[in-house]
């Protein structure tokens, strides 16, 4: 059977890592390459680098960076952040990247998530979206880091992604990201009623019973977690770790 | 030296940096010559059956691969490199190299809804015979899947390692000096490395 993945999920800005609170205030927490090198030590099963300012910001994708990343990457890895066309797509996975994340381009345009799906296979092609609550209570999909919102409920949306090829989809809570309580059970259960395909629960994790939870009780298939990888503890000072594979054997049976 | 011959598909960077890592020498081979003067291949492959063999065969390599088995050159195949050892694929029409004897078939799961294909994330293996190549493993080892075909062995004897997914499949392969996994070492950190190394040290 397989085992359910952990892995950190890395956020890039500028060739630096960073961590937000809401999707706002990114703090610097470190070079990326050095920490891929500590997770490889670790033994983290896989692997998130998504570069916040390359779409947003226009910063373009940074691929010194993400080469260097990669030479020390003996885990998958799954990148997104600026990336809008078949021809990049070719070059990052010719880099050594294993499966690229779409966000905004896959709202916007659809049709590059159906074409990326037939060239390179649906295992290669992620979908990530970002969700907000409504003041009413709705899940809706936004785009630009949280700033432009779709009006469309995330699982209209994730349904969507899965019929145009998506192979995986990434749910990341704004209201949750860098909150370390827990994730939106919710918002993922919303999802995995859904779809058949993979859903990796990113956004809240705080703990190691936040992690169970959300396999268990909202029946994610893997989890990341942002704050809990870089940071020591709530409020306190950079670290780079990752649960110890005692903690995580027997977690989720 | 390993070679590791380039036929256009799938990414070659991430085996040689885990290669240099362990301490293996290599090159990745652009030319007939090279593959041909080899004295160790490594064959990794991303991507299908029919277009693999086709590139392969254009090249004139595949008869080279072929001619290298038999006098007994150690070659290594991984994920589809591992399937191309077989003599066929539900996956195309195409002859494979047909180095051990099998069938590539795909993953079906009748009722049996929430396994999914394609097999991909972490699993374990079991060993089934003793082999240099999978020296020092142990049952803590996990390795990094992602297919949707796997190797039907004819022979018991060509077993090297199991993994449960639905049924046991063949994730390792080997006779005599003809081996291959299914899974990517190159991305699986410690053990993927352990194995790596061995086959450095065949």
């Amino acid at each position: 059977m397989l085992i359910t993945r952990v892995m950190p999920c890395l956020l890039m800005s500028r060739g630096a890592l960073v961590k937000t609170v809401n999707f706002k205030n990114p703090t610097y927490v470190g070079d990326p390459v050095n920490a891929v090198r500590i997770f490889n030590q670790k033994e983290v099963d896989e692997l998130i680098l998504l570069d916040i300012t390359a779409s947003s910001e226009n910063t373009g994708i940074d691929y010194d960076t993400i080469e260097k990343v990669v030479g020390e990457c003996f885990m998958p890895i799954t990148y997104g952040g600026g990336v809008s066309s078949v021809d990049e797509m070719r070059r990052l996975y010719a880099l050594g990247i294993e499966k690229i994340s779409l966000s905004t381009t896959a709202v916007s345009n659809p049709n590059l998530v159906q074409e990326a799906a037939k060239v390179f296979g649906n295992q290669s092609v992620v979908v990530t979206l970002d969700v907000k609550k409504t003041f009413f209570g709705k899940y809706t999909v936004r785009m630009n880091r949280g700033r432009e919102d779709t009006k469309q409920s995330v699982a209209d949306i994730a349904r969507q992604m899965q019929e145009y090829g998506a192979g995986e989809l990434v749910l990341y809570s704004i209201d949750r990201d860098g909150t370390w309580s827990g994730f939106d059970l919710e918002l993922i259960r919303q999802v995995t009623n859904q779809v058949t395909i993979p859903v990796i629960a990113t956004g809240g994790a705080g703990k190691l019973d936040d992690l169970r939870a959300v396999v268990k009780e909202a029946g994610a298939s893997a989890v990341a977690i942002g704050s809990m990888a870089v940071f020591q503890g709530k409020d306190l000072g950079v670290l780079i770790k990752f649960p110890k594979l005692e903690e995580l054997v027997g977690l989720f049976d | 030296m390993i070679t590791i011959p380039n036929y256009g598909m799938g990414n070659l960077g991430s085996v040689a940096n885990m290669l240099k890592k362990v301490g293996g020498a290599c090159e990745i081979a652009a030319t007939y010559t090279q593959v041909a003067n080899a004295s160790k291949i490594l064959l990794p492959g991303v991507g299908r059956f029919d277009a693999a063999m086709s590139r392969l065969e254009e090249l004139g390599w595949a008869n080279v691969l072929r001619e290298k088995a038999r006098t007994g050159t150690p070659i290594l195949g991984i994920c589809l490199g591992m399937q191309l050892l077989a003599e066929h694929s539900e996956e195309g029409n195409a002859a494979g190299l047909g180095l051990i004897p099998g069938e590539v078939r795909r993953f079906r799961f009748d009722g049996q809804a929430q396994l999914r294909v394609p097999h991909m994330g972490w699993n374990r293996v079991h060993i089934c015979k003793r082999h240099p190549l999978v020296n020092s493993l142990d049952q803590t080892a996990k390795f990094y899947f992602v297919h949707s075909y796997y190797f039907e062995c004819r022979e018991q004897r060509d077993h090297l390692l199991t993994t449960p997914y639905g049924q046991h499949f063949t994730s390792a392969v080997q006779r005599e000096n003809i081996m291959g996994v299914q899974f990517h070492p190159e991305k699986s950190h410690r053990y993927g490395m352990l194995l790596l190394k061995n086959f450095v040290e065949l």
